[in-house]
């Protein structure tokens, strides 16, 4: 057990995983020599050599579809999206032809896409997208949104051993700021296994990825007027844990569905339907989304502050859906 | 100006024979050809009767440009063969029934009523379901290749594609990438000359779609796709090279689509002398007079070959239609793959 950053994590989870298992290599824009535009595999070439860490032409859809063939061929390839903004550029190659492959045509297609998501740096409107309900929308992919590093690596792990297309959101603001105590041993997460990241009786308070830590300042600084809330990390979106969700709904009676992600079409709203559907009777008040708004993700810090969910816009929330 | 290589006609049965196919191949080939329209008329006909629901499309005209690359191909090689392309499925070994039963969406065909018409693969023959997107399949082809280099086993892959889906990025995408890291993959354009409705000159402005491999740093083949040995024979040493590690080709077939887009077009834009001319150029046919001025084939051997071939085709048919109907909670099954589902031939 090492204190870890989330990056170093995932770095860890993926090296761990090419050490023990053959079938798996990389491939990405930059991913060898640079080490990744994040540094991600850095050393990774030096390590598993050019054939396994593969420094791909710009080409998305190249890498993906690449990807997809080899999986079927019994490899178990993991892609980099230098951001997770270019994976427009491969939607037809994991939406087309890996989403559908199994069900349809019966050969299991087990890729991993890693995709650095998120904003919350100024990387505009093509470096700091959250696309991941795009995707939760298509049968056959899965999706996964780690928020601590110890679910980064054993997330990863599990991702790249599952024998579908999964893919991985990792959020980008927190690959130095999060750090935590993260198990040296090669360990999986389970997929569908939400992770209570506070315990809480007054509100429930659902969401992923960075989210969870800007909840987690919220819950804090409402400690003090006496709101406990209780804070659930989704882990991974498909398959989510409907479970979890309705069993701290039915306890706290309210509940906050929290995105990065634009707010028409979030996954917030499946969450908050399915509530809707399934606990109605033991519900107190409405169920509320925060999200950011239905625009582009913006430049300026000052226009990008007023995009992406922030403490104080979580603690409005708590704070007047505890007084409802 | 065209600067990829056009390949001249394969001549004596001699020249046949170092291309590595000897008399009992070449009728298999025949056979395999025959096979080939005789599903796609008969499905044809089904379709008509209203048996096969959705869309019908054939390949007629492309017999052996299909037939002449999969003969081409070893049984470890994979390919990714699209809708014209039945007879890859037939030379490969796909049992004529499964396809009729996959055209009439039973529960026998081998997308079990999820996908229709050609949109079918049997992975166990190293065949790759392709998917409408055109040419979506051409990356994936490039996968199998970077697996194939990656763990240095000799094996090749065949990526279709049309003439019409040359106009898409992931032409390029998946050449670039090929031609970059030298991979065992050939790329074969089924150059049918109308992409729907939309001519060849609409599509590409180069002379041939095989003078591109040029600028992907490998070498291009323009080959007469209606004429099945000249077809084998450039596929042959296409995937031998790709084997022996020096990396791709692109094979442009030149054939003409002989019917509408799918049986519901009647191709009313194809100028009707264009059909003339190319009807002289039966891909069949032409292979039958060649199998009887150099390769001895008597009336009674051929009559043989056809009735069997007929027999065949007869009992499929008969095995599809008792094929039943999918089960409807059959509809969610396998939408995710389980770690059982990987116990394939290439997974082990």
């Amino acid at each position: 057990m090492a204190e870890k950053t989330y990056l170093q994590a995932i770095s860890d989870g993926l090296r761990q995983e090419m050490r023990q298992d053959k079938r798996v290599f990389v491939i990405g824009e930059d991913v060898g020599v640079y080490g990744g535009a994040f540094k991600v595999t850095l050393g990774f070439q030096e390590e598993f050599g050019p054939w396994r860490v593969i420094d791909a032409p710009l080409s998305e859809t190249a890498i993906v579809g690449g990807c997809t063939g080899a999986a079927i061929m019994g490899m178990r390839p993991v892609a980099e999206m230098q951001f997770s903004d270019f994976i427009s550029c491969a939607w037809d190659q994991l939406v087309t032809v890996a989403a559908k492959q199994r069900w349809r045509a019966g050969t299991p297609v087990p890729i991993t896409v890693r995709l650095p998501s998120g904003g919350g740096f100024s990387g505009g409107p093509f470096h700091s997208q959250n696309p991941e309900s795009s995707f939760a929308h298509i049968p056959g992919l899965k999706i996964v949104c780690p928020a601590t590093p110890e679910d980064a690596k054993g997330l990863l792990i599990t991702a790249i051993q599952d024998p579908n297309p999964v893919l991985y959101f990792e959020h980008k603001h927190l690959y130095r700021r999060i750090k935590a105590d993260v198990p040296d041993e090669r360990y999986t997460t389970p997929f569908g296994q939400a992770r209570v990241h506070r315990q809480g009786d007054d509100i429930t308070l659902v969401t992923w990825g960075a989210m969870v830590w800007t909840a987690d300042e919220a819950a804090q600084e409402l400690e003090g007027d006496g709101v406990s809330v209780e804070i659930l990390d989704l882990r991974t979106l498909i398959p989510w844990d409907k479970k979890a969700v309705l069993e701290s709904a039915r306890k706290t009676s309210k509940v906050i569905v929290l995105h990065e992600d634009t707010h028409t079409g979030g996954f917030g709203g499946e969450i908050a339907a399915t509530i809707a559907e399934e606990a109605f009777e033991d519900l107190d008040a409405p169920v509320r989304r925060i999200a950011a708004p239905d625009t582009p993700v913006p430049f300026s810090p000052a226009l990008e502050k007023v995009f992406i969910p922030q403490v104080e816009d979580v603690v409005a929330g708590i704070t007047e859906l505890a007084e409802y | 100006m065209a600067i990829a290589r056009e390949a001249e006609p394969v001549g004596s049965l001699q020249e046949v024979k170092e291309a590595g196919l000897d008399r009992e191949d070449l009728l298999g080939v025949y056979r395999n050809m025959l096979v080939t329209r005789g599903i796609e008329e008969r499905g044809h006909i089904l379709y008509k009767q209203g048996k096969i629901p959705g869309s019908f499309y054939t390949g007629r005209g492309n017999e052996a440009a299909a037939v002449g690359v999969a003969t081409a191909m070893d049984d470890v090689d994979v390919g990714t063969p699209l809708h014209r392309d039945m007879g890859v499925h037939v030379t490969r070994g796909v049992e004529p029934w499964r396809i009729f039963a996959q055209y009439m969406g039973r529960a026998d065909g081998p997308t079990k009523g999820k996908d229709g018409n050609v949109h079918m693969a049997d992975s166990r023959l190293g065949l790759l379901a392709m998917v409408s997107h055109l040419p979506a399949m051409l990356p994936v082809a490039v996968g199998c290749a970077l697996a194939f280099r990656i763990r240095e086993e000799k094996r090749v892959a065949v990526g279709w594609f049309g003439e019409g889906a040359s106009a898409r990025g992931d032409t390029h995408e998946a050449m670039n990438l090929a031609g970059v890291r030298k991979l065992p993959v050939v790329f074969v354009c089924d150059n049918n000359q109308w992409a729907y409705s939309t001519p060849t000159y609409l599509e590409y402005a180069t002379e041939h779609v095989a003078d591109r491999a040029e600028a992907y740093g490998f070498e291009g083949v323009v080959v007469d796709g209606t004429d099945v040995l000249a077809v084998y024979r450039e596929a042959r040493r296409a995937i031998e090279k790709a084997r022996s590690g020096g990396g791709p080709t692109l094979i442009e077939c030149l054939t003409l689509r002989m019917e509408g887009h799918a049986v519901h077009d009647d191709a009313f834009y194809v100028p009707k002398d264009m059909f003339e001319r190319w009807a002289e150029n039966d891909p069949i046919e032409r292979f039958r007079n060649w199998l009887r001025e150099h390769a001895e084939l008597g009336d009674e051997e051929e009559d043989q070959i056809t009735s069997g071939v007929k027999k065949l085709l007869n009992d499929a048919l008969t095995r599809a239609e008792e094929s039943p109907l999918p089960d409807p909670s059959t509809l969610t099954d396998g939408v995710f793959a389980t770690s059982e589902d990987l116990d394939t031939p290439h997974h082990k």
